[in-house]
């Protein structure tokens, strides 16, 4: 089977759904930031994330030894992939489960909508998942009259209010508790009107709520954060216990995971279980992880199914500088570490995935010349917070850079009249090719100072440039350039200059 | 073409340039040199930190204690396997058994039935000191996943020669063909405000019992 294969061309292809920047970032994120309240709650919300993955890291003495462990596991499967699926497929497939693949997100939704039409039943219960929130499942499975509950608290709190999550992790980190409380006396039925906006009482209240549809479910929908292919098995990372509602009661279970979750081996738990929990809600373990491998008799949902989706994964690992990012683990340390996220929040970056992951991987999927994506990689200040967190060592900033070069590039190829860009860099080749040529240019210095007035300041820069002065101002050019003060400064030689005294070096 | 020989056909070509799979430096800890007791201790602490109850006990003193917890309780889940001689003294009064309710063979407890009952007592596989973390593994003692996850109370034992320091050192004593369950503390949310919050859809309360022989 392996080798029938081998050389077929195949172009990258690009992935399909809620990968897309819904307008520009910049623009986006211009309007988010007049947002006073999201500020505030998304400023408490990393604060306190981050202060807890910085104490339970550092109670690990060997957790750079886990990472670095960690990224080269990942390497390993990104290496080994076909092999690997193929392994673990075996092994699942031994134990009584079903594996379906999907080229893409359409393909996905389709497979889960007829598994689930086969059944009979007209609801599914859901636990988190990144990758049904990549294709927009909920949505395709409401076209086909199929109601999907979202389980998760912060889901539920995002799916009752009609809106669209903004964290990884943490889908509402953008509401406080009294907008969580707020939205429950709206939209449950059930609920107690006198209830509170402490925390404890909107957990009990999405207890409550959902305590009947668990019970009663015959159907449920999952991701997986991690699969085993020596063993066949997968594993959901949770806290609430929604995971485990949803992978034990009903009868049939339908999983939807990227191809590129796999880990080679069952040991390999033993460095993810460590990375995972610390970095992404910042406790030595989450409350509940559920492992299974197939179906277990008498044990959980009798029909196990999973969906093993490219949906633009293979486009990701076709790019030899950006593949990396497939390495991921949506811990989601790097979005609450990134400064740019704290401040603009996760919906300004329109696909499901926000933060420093999604400014590389969204275009990695959809390709960087989708135009919906291309100010992504750009929606960052190159801090290199985020390659720091990473716990499985992502470069980050590399990969912006990357991908920064590559949208250029895509562009040049198709300007008929050179860009503003190309006339720049035309004009900065020639001014630094020599000192003649700079000091040429240096000479029109005092003409800057008379553009930026008696407040010394430049507000508006023309041309494209005008983008980078819309949110600062550029302080007005100097009287003289650093050349023209070295050389007044240097001339004649003094005697005594090629021996300066101690502590009167150049500098001094 | 299937969808499975286009996916690998395109991760085959993805990989043009073949990649070496690196070697994994395993240089992190893979065993923890701490003697039973430093790993009770350190087990103790770590589930009272997520807001479990911990109570360490002699073999002996297990069913007057059982007894004590689920004094004033209705019915509680007992899988199979757990060995009877732990609810001696629950038994005492309750001459018809009606109170203990087994999940085995032939009568499987439905999500109604345990929904029905206020308390699963289990055992466990292994628990993991470094992060109070307990494992069950589907071992007849421990049973089906379910009947620990409907009752709003769990109470678990586990033996002493269970307990491991590190995760590592826990992962050799599991099956992964059985379905596995990791606790760690009841059920909690940090999804308002990312503060931790005990208490939502898995059991609200968890009673950790360490046995000495
Ligand atoms: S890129 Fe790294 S830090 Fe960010 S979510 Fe993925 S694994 Fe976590």
């Amino acid at each position: 089977m392996s080798n029938t294969f081998l050389g077929m061309p195949s172009l990258p292809v690009f992935g399909t759904g809620n990968l897309f920047e819904r307008e520009p970032f910049p623009e986006f994120a211009h309007r988010e930031l007049q947002d006073g309240q999201l500020r505030a709650n998304l400023g408490h919300a990393t604060r306190t994330i981050r202060q807890k993955r910085l104490s339970v890291v550092a109670e690990l003495p060997d957790w750079e030894a886990l990472r670095s462990a960690g990224s080269a596991i990942k390497e390993s499967v990104m290496a080994r992939l076909p092999e690997l699926l193929e392994e673990f497929e075996a092994n699942f497939t031994a134990r009584g489960g079903t594996i379906h693949w999907a080229r893409d997100g359409n393909e996905a939704n389709e497979i889960v909508s007829s598994l689930i039409k086969a059944t009979g039943e007209t609801e599914v219960v859901k636990v988190k998942s990144m990758a049904t929130q990549e294709i927009g499942l909920n949505e395709f499975l409401d076209e086909q009259g199929i109601s999907a509950f979202e389980t998760d608290l912060a889901e539920l709190i995002v799916q009752l209010d009609h809106d669209k999550p903004s964290h990884i992790l943490v889908p509402a980190i953008h509401k406080n508790r009294t907008q969580v409380r707020d939205i429950f006396l709206r939209e449950m039925e059930d609920v107690d009107p006198e209830l509170s906006n402490k925390p404890a009482e909107l957990a009990a209240a999405a207890r409550g709520h959902l305590r009947r549809k668990f019970l009663s479910a015959k159907v449920a929908v999952s991701g997986a954060n991690f699969a085993l292919a020596d063993t066949g098995t997968l594993a959901v990372v949770e806290s609430e216990g929604n995971g485990r509602m949803c992978l034990t009661l009903p009868e049939t279970l339908i999983t939807v995971m990227g191809i590129e979750k796999l880990l080679p081996s069952w040991q390999d738990l033993e460095v993810f279980m460590q990375l995972l929990p610390r970095s992404s809600t910042g406790e030595r373990m989450n409350p509940y992880t559920s492992l299974w491998t197939g179906v277990a008799e008498n044990d959980g949902p009798q029909n196990v199914h999973l969906v093993l989706m490219d949906n633009g994964r293979s486009a990701a690992l076709a790019d030899l500088h950006g593949r990396s990012a497939l390495h991921c683990i949506r811990c989601s340390a790097c979005v609450n570490v990134c400064p740019v996220y704290e401040r603009t929040g996760g919906h300004a970056y329109g696909s499901t995935y926000p933060g420093p992951i999604g400014a590389i991987l969204s275009p990695l999927l959809t390709g960087i010349t989708a135009e919906e994506n291309n100010s992504l990689p750009y929606a960052s200040s190159l801090c290199g917070a985020c390659y720091d967190a990473c716990p499985v060592k992502i470069n980050i900033p590399e990969i912006l850079v990357h991908l920064r070069g590559e949208d250029v590039d895509s562009k040049r190829g198709t300007a008929k009249i050179p860009t503003q860009i190309d006339i720049g860099m035309k004009a900065a080749s020639w001014a630094l090719s020599s000192g003649k040529n700079l000091g040429l240019v240096e000479k029109t210095l005092p003409l800057g100072r008379l553009v930026a007035g008696s407040d010394k300041k430049i507000t508006q820069l023309p041309g494209i440039a005008a983008g980078w002065t819309q949110s600062r101002d550029l302080p007005a050019p100097p009287k003289k350039s650093f050349r023209q003060w070295w050389n007044k400064e240097h001339q004649p030689p003094q005697k005594d200059a090629d021996n300066p005294k101690p502590g009167q070096g150049a500098d001094s | 073409m299937s969808a499975r020989e286009e996916v690998l056909g395109r991760i085959r070509s993805a990989l043009r340039d073949a990649p070496e799979a690196p070697q994994v430096p395993r240089d992190y800890r893979t065993t923890s040199a701490r003697n039973e007791e430093e790993l009770i201790e350190q087990l103790v602490e770590r589930l009272e930190d997520y807001k479990a109850t911990a109570h360490v006990l002699t073999l002996e003193q297990v069913p007057a204690h059982l007894a004590k917890l689920l004094a004033g309780q209705g019915r509680y889940a007992v899988p199979q396997g757990l060995n009877a001689a732990f609810f001696a003294d629950l038994d005492t009064d309750d001459e018809d058994g009606a109170r203990r309710i087994v999940d085995g063979v032939p009568s499987w407890l439905t999500a109604e039935q345990l929904d029905a009952v206020d308390a699963v007592v289990t055992g466990s596989a292994v628990a993991i000191a470094e992060t109070g973390t307990i494992i069950l593994n589907a071992g007849a003692d421990q049973g089906r996943r379910i009947i620990t996850l409907v009752p709003d109370r769990h109470i678990c034992l586990i033996k002493s020669k269970d307990i491991v320091g590190i995760l590592p050192e826990a992962l050799p004593r599991l099956d992964a063909a059985l379905p596995q369950t990791w606790i760690s503390g009841p059920s909690a949310t940090s999804d308002i405000e990312l503060e931790r919050v005990e208490g939502v859809h898995g059991p609200r309360t968890l009673d950790v019992v360490i046995v000495r022989p």
